[in-house]
């Protein structure tokens, strides 16, 4: 069957058209838009002023039995260190010869505890604690740095309030600040 | 007790690796010394297949097509595999390094890339895999890795290295894989992250990505914009087939010239924000720590720097007469643009010839031909790229940064060669 000229020009049309699309940065119609749910569910980072803290609380009493249970066996009892790393004390050794860098002598931010804690902690089953559990063994950690009192309960506003001691001693990028002449005969 | 995840990698300098490579030097060296007191021939185990004879690999066939359907090295070459350090208190969180001084040209062989892993090598499926890219972002986007896949694609040639390679502390490596291992270099294949990030439209407000892997770690690091509209990439594959899971399988995070880390493996989500998130492995680790206390956030280049890898430490110069000198150089700024080599403890540099091609932030190949006379010397290289920077020596650099900085040790690597041959850290 002989097909009408104006059925081929509307598809000579429609050829042109889809080349002239895929040939637009950003028109390539790959992938789908995410839902709100589904960012939900994936959106952990915190911010180093607390942004993104979800609601709930932990208080440091609270936090000392999670940490005898699902931390204290790599990080030590009082978190002196152990298989896994040092995270109390240290506060005065940052610009000694013998740095001993814990949460509490060089973390600049106290949110970023519970951020790490809660994507990364325990080592063999992470994202596996409650936000309350994670707010609870922040506060138990920071409260081991004499930075929280015993008696404290933290959420995601007396998280975010608290002033780490070794907060403004971080700096940008000064590189390059080492030279060499290049020397080449006689050095 | 571990302070850091990255001093496991400089705390056990012992390697299976250097133990099987000396016992092969002193077997070789067995055999040269055999040779010189004029030992007859038929004598050595193996000569057999050596001329006048004919070799017995000749007389049958050999394996039929198909016995191996993924290739493997000869198993001659079984010891040339990944050095990874002993007793390290655990595994999970550590590294393995590339065994630069027993390989040529520029390329590393998949199975030999270098590893540094943060909660293990995670197993993803990858029609389960998803990327979201989210945040100041016009339109939330999910992505599968079919449909990745369908985007224009490209593929570049990198080096990737570990910003601490080595450490600037004793004890020192031995071999240059102890010292520089943590260095690979590959084709890249993957799609521009550009031109993701304008398919699903970002805002003008977005100043950094916060790139998150899918791993136990769930590895973190925020990358500033500006690399990201520049030549960042989301990679598929690596040598030609899909990446190894130690590589970020299914898709990783590729920023040409940045440390290793912030080349997030098993990447699934990007958020754009206006600020970086100050996350773990941008604080508390990966900051180079000063003599004054003052530590050095984002320091993302690896500035030039190159090694020797032939002769190098742990290897044997088994007669006097030629050798080539031969190595590799690379700068995160650029292209390598000269290497110059000193045979005579610094006193004076030669300009080596570089192995064409010479690409931007690729490992670049040199070699210097030399007489070696049977004198003591002390060999090193010297690495000058794009920009004019010049590699700098160990002592410059600890003039300037202490001991305690850690990272982006990019120091000139010397080699001493005693009376017989043997090949030792200078430094040590």
């Amino acid at each position: 069957m002989p097909i009408p000229k104006s059925a081929l020009a509307v598809l000579a049309l429609t050829i042109v058209a889809s080349f002239a699309r895929a040939e637009t940065p950003g028109h390539y119609g790959i992938g789908r838009t995410a839902t709100d749910a589904e960012i939900a569910g994936w959106n952990i980072d915190i911010g180093r002023n607390g942004e993104n803290l979800p609601p709930g609380s932990g208080t440091v009493a609270h936090g000392k039995e999670i940490f005898a249970e699902q931390c204290a066996a790599c990080h030590g009892e009082k978190g002196q260190g152990g298989v896994g790393e040092r995270l109390v004390g240290g506060q005065g050794t940052i610009a000694t010869p013998k740095p001993i860098k814990t949460v509490g002598s060089f973390w600049p931010y106290a949110p970023t505890l519970f951020d790490y804690i809660r994507r990364a902690m325990p080592q063999n089953a992470p994202q596996s604690l409650s936000n309350e559990d994670v707010y609870a063994v922040s506060a138990y950690i920071l409260n081991m740095n004499g930075l929280l009192p015993a008696d404290a309960t933290l959420d995601a506003k007396t998280l975010s309030a608290i002033k780490m001691p070794n907060r403004d001693m971080f700096t940008g990028d000064p590189r390059p600040d080492v030279k060499n002449p290049a020397c080449e005969k006689g050095c | 007790m571990t302070e850091s995840a990255d001093l496991d990698d400089d705390r056990a300098v012992t390697s299976r690796r250097r133990f099987l490579r000396e016992s092969g030097a002193l077997i070789s060296g067995a055999v040269v010394a055999g040779l010189a007191d004029g030992t007859a021939l038929a004598a050595e185990p193996g000569s057999e297949n050596v001329p006048p004879n004919v070799p017995e690999w000749m007389k049958a066939p050999g394996d039929p097509m198909g016995s191996q359907l993924y290739g493997t090295p000869s198993p001659f070459e079984k010891n040339v595999v990944k050095n990874i350090s002993k007793n390290l208190p655990q595994y999970i969180s550590a590294s393995g390094r590339t065994p630069i001084g027993d390989l040529d040209g520029i390329i590393t062989p998949n199975g030999l890339f270098y590893e540094r892993h943060h909660g293990g090598v995670p197993a993803i499926d990858p029609d389960q895999h998803r990327l979201m890219l989210h945040g100041l972002i016009d339109r939330p986007m999910i992505f599968t890795m079919d449909d990745l896949r369908r985007f224009p694609s490209q593929s570049r040639i990198h080096f990737l290295e570990c910003s601490g390679n080595p450490v600037y502390t004793k004890p020192y490596g031995k071999t240059a894989s102890d010292l520089v291992g943590l260095l690979s270099c590959a084709e890249w294949t993957g799609v521009s992250l550009k031109l993701v990030l304008e398919e699903a439209g970002l805002r003008p407000e977005a100043k950094w990505l916060v790139a998150e892997g899918a791993d136990a770690a769930a590895l973190t690091r925020s990358i500033p914009i500006e690399k990201c509209l520049d030549d960042a990439m989301l990679v598929y594959s690596q040598n030609g087939e899909r990446l190894r899971p130690q590589q970020g399988y299914p898709l990783r995070l590729l920023l040409p010239g940045f440390e290793g880390n912030m080349n997030v493996k098993w990447l699934r989500r990007l958020k754009a924000v206006p600020e970086p998130a100050y996350s773990r492995e941008e604080t508390s680790k990966y900051t180079d720590l000063m003599p004054d206390g003052v530590a050095r956030e984002f320091t993302f280049y690896m500035e030039a720097k190159s090694i020797i890898t032939r002769p190098s430490g742990g290897q044997k110069l088994k007669q006097t007469g030629f050798h080539e000198i031969t190595g590799l150089a690379w700068s995160g700024h650029g292209k390598i643009k000269r290497v110059d080599v000193s045979v005579d403890s610094g006193k004076n540099w030669l300009e080596a010839q570089l192995q064409e091609p010479v690409l931007t932030r690729a490992l670049t190949r040199f070699r210097l031909p030399w007489q070696w006379d049977g004198q003591p010397a002390v060999i090193q290289s010297r690495a000058v790229d794009e920009t004019g920077y010049v590699q700098p020596t160990f002592a410059e650099l600890l003039a300037v940064r202490g001991e305690n900085s850690f990272y982006h040790n990019n120091a000139i690597q010397p080699w001493r060669i005693d009376a017989q041959g043997q090949v030792t850290n200078a430094n040590s």
